[in-house]
């Protein structure tokens, strides 16, 4: 299985580096949390939004930058279209289990995201004073969300591609998904500025495990003390999502004809 | 009387090319109303996050809430024309790039640019249109008056002016994918681009705001329409706006017949 994996994952990065003005315009797309950074930071000049300062908004920002990129999923658009047009069976064919090659997929665009994420990462670290990044085991910690977020991602996208074996077509559930995310992943705003009644609400939707959480974990808002009860939660979420996404699968198989073209 | 009939020749196929996205729009009735519960869903969700740093009476860039109200409506009348007319129709265009497809279109009596522009309307979209014009409305009544004739004149036509420029953008864009094989994710980078047109122009500094006037110019397209209703700008700025749109989309039409010129049909 490894060796498969590898086989896949140099098929993956190859794909991602010949098309150079797909990975541009991928590359630019990724910088919105810079735009919002801009804002935030404007915004804040005279007085503090919530707990964020001007300092607070920047490390927010480009922390959200380097936890997208890195663990961000796009399985449901490929999986919908395979499902739609049949070319699923093509998966079906190869002696690899297809959930685990889309999941190679989207691991081998990693290199070059972390390419692009390194030299921001690097600036994180230069500028960050020691309490505005994990320290010590806190990083165990950071390595554990990142983990679970890159899951949560891959398998909400996996859940929504799947569903495409009993709709039509999933990119509807997709728009809806996109709507909640964003809204409440932390991803438009961060989850602290939100009143606390909302607040409460959203500290324990998956989404939360998705951005908002790692991103609080690697900025030093999450004590160590603090960390592993929402990390348990999050993992939660990973088995149910992977239940589910299992037993889509199996009762998916069943009725997956092979229809398009 | 040639111009004439030929404006109403162009006026009958967008009527038809209007009639026939309707009808399959209609076709699967379920999903018609899912669209338009996700088109208010995002109507919704555009308001949240203006809404939550304004929440303990916070201004915007030094804009107050009702002024704030405006550029959301604004924001959301352009982004469901962006979504229900322009995009869909324009960015359909990649795929007819990539496959070969485009011919059929080139061969067309039509001018195809026109031709593509109009292929395929989402009236579902309809929805941001009416909340955004609702929410314009809230702002004023929040804001305790209501603008004038001429505030609304020019408001009116500088929203006409961001639609040109909305439209002649999307051009530029479908432009890329004559030279390049994969620009799928286009749809994906403009929607994200243009969530931050919610926001005043005067919320943004340095380059950034630089970028989104001139460069890619989504806060005119939302924030001057709003600055005229409100008051904050008058006719000379809607006259060099104007100017600056006729640039910007003299500059995409010959973009697009460069790009014609070059394509090869090289799909299957």
């Amino acid at each position: 299985v490894l060796r498969q994996c590898g086989a896949l994952l140099r098929v993956g990065l190859a794909e991602s580096i010949a098309y150079r003005v797909e990975a541009l315009i991928w590359l630019l797309s990724t910088t919105m949390p810079f735009v919002k950074w801009s804002l935030f930071h404007t915004l804040a000049a005279d007085a503090p939004v919530g707990t964020y300062d001007q300092r607070a908004f920047t490390l927010y920002f480009v922390s959200a930058f380097l936890v997208r990129n890195t663990t961000g999923s796009w399985a449901a658009w490929q999986m919908n279209m395979d499902i739609r047009e049949g070319t699923l069976s093509v998966r079906l064919l190869r002696p690899v289990f297809p959930l685990l090659s889309y999941a190679t997929d989207n691991l081998a665009a990693l290199p070059i995201r972390g390419a692009v994420c390194l030299p921001v990462a690097a600036a994180f670290v230069w500028s960050t004073q020691s309490g505005e990044r994990p320290q010590g085991p806190a990083w165990v910690a950071l390595a554990f969300s990142l983990l679970c977020a890159w899951l949560l991602n891959l398998l909400a996208n996996m859940v929504i591609g799947l569903s495409a074996l009993f709709f039509e077509s999933t990119i509807k559930w997709m728009e809806l998904y996109t709507v909640a995310f964003s809204l409440s992943s932390g991803y438009f705003v961060p989850l602290d500025v939100f009143p606390p009644s909302v607040r409460a609400v959203l500290s324990h939707l998956p989404f939360r495990y998705q951005l908002g959480f790692p991103v609080d974990v690697l900025i030093g808002r999450v004590p160590m003390e603090a960390a592993w009860g929402p990390l348990a939660e999050g993992a939660a979420y990973v088995l149910l999502l992977g239940s589910v996404a299992a037993l889509l699968w199996t009762r998916g198989m069943r009725r997956f004809a092979a229809y398009g073209g | 009387m040639t111009l004439v009939r030929r404006l109403s020749a162009y006026l009958r196929v967008l009527g038809v090319q209007v009639r026939a996205s309707v009808l399959l729009a209609m076709q699967y009735r379920l999903d018609f109303f899912f669209d338009g519960a996700i088109a208010l869903a995002w109507c919704f969700a555009a308001l949240v996050p203006p809404l939550v740093v304004m929440r303990n009476g916070r201004s915007l860039g030094g804009w107050s809430v009702g002024e704030c109200y405006v550029v959301l409506g604004v924001f959301l009348v352009v982004k469901s024309v962006l979504e229900g007319a322009v995009g869909p129709s324009l960015l359909s265009v990649v795929e007819k790039v990539r496959r070969g497809s485009l011919d059929l279109v080139l061969v067309k009596p039509k001018n195809a640019l026109f031709l593509v522009s109009t292929a395929r309307f989402y009236p579902a979209n309809a929805v941001g249109t009416v909340f955004g014009a609702a929410l314009i409305a809230i702002g004023f009544r929040t804001m305790g008056r209501w603008p004038g004739v001429g505030p609304v004149l020019v408001g009116f036509g500088l929203l006409l002016d961001g639609l040109v420029l909305l439209y002649a953008l999307l051009v530029f864009c479908v432009c890329a994918a004559f030279y390049a094989v994969r620009v799928d994710n286009l749809t994906f980078l403009l929607g994200a681009i243009f969530d931050a047109a919610r926001w005043p122009r005067s919320a943004f500094r340095g380059a950034v705001r630089f970028v989104f006037t001139f460069v890619l110019p989504i806060v005119v397209m939302t924030s001057l329409p709003a600055e005229a209703l409100v008051g904050r700008i008058g006719i000379r700025e809607w006259f060099v706006t104007t100017m600056g749109t006729g640039a910007f989309l003299a500059a995409a039409l010959f973009a697009w017949h460069r790009s014609v010129r070059a394509y090869t049909s090289a799909g299957g």
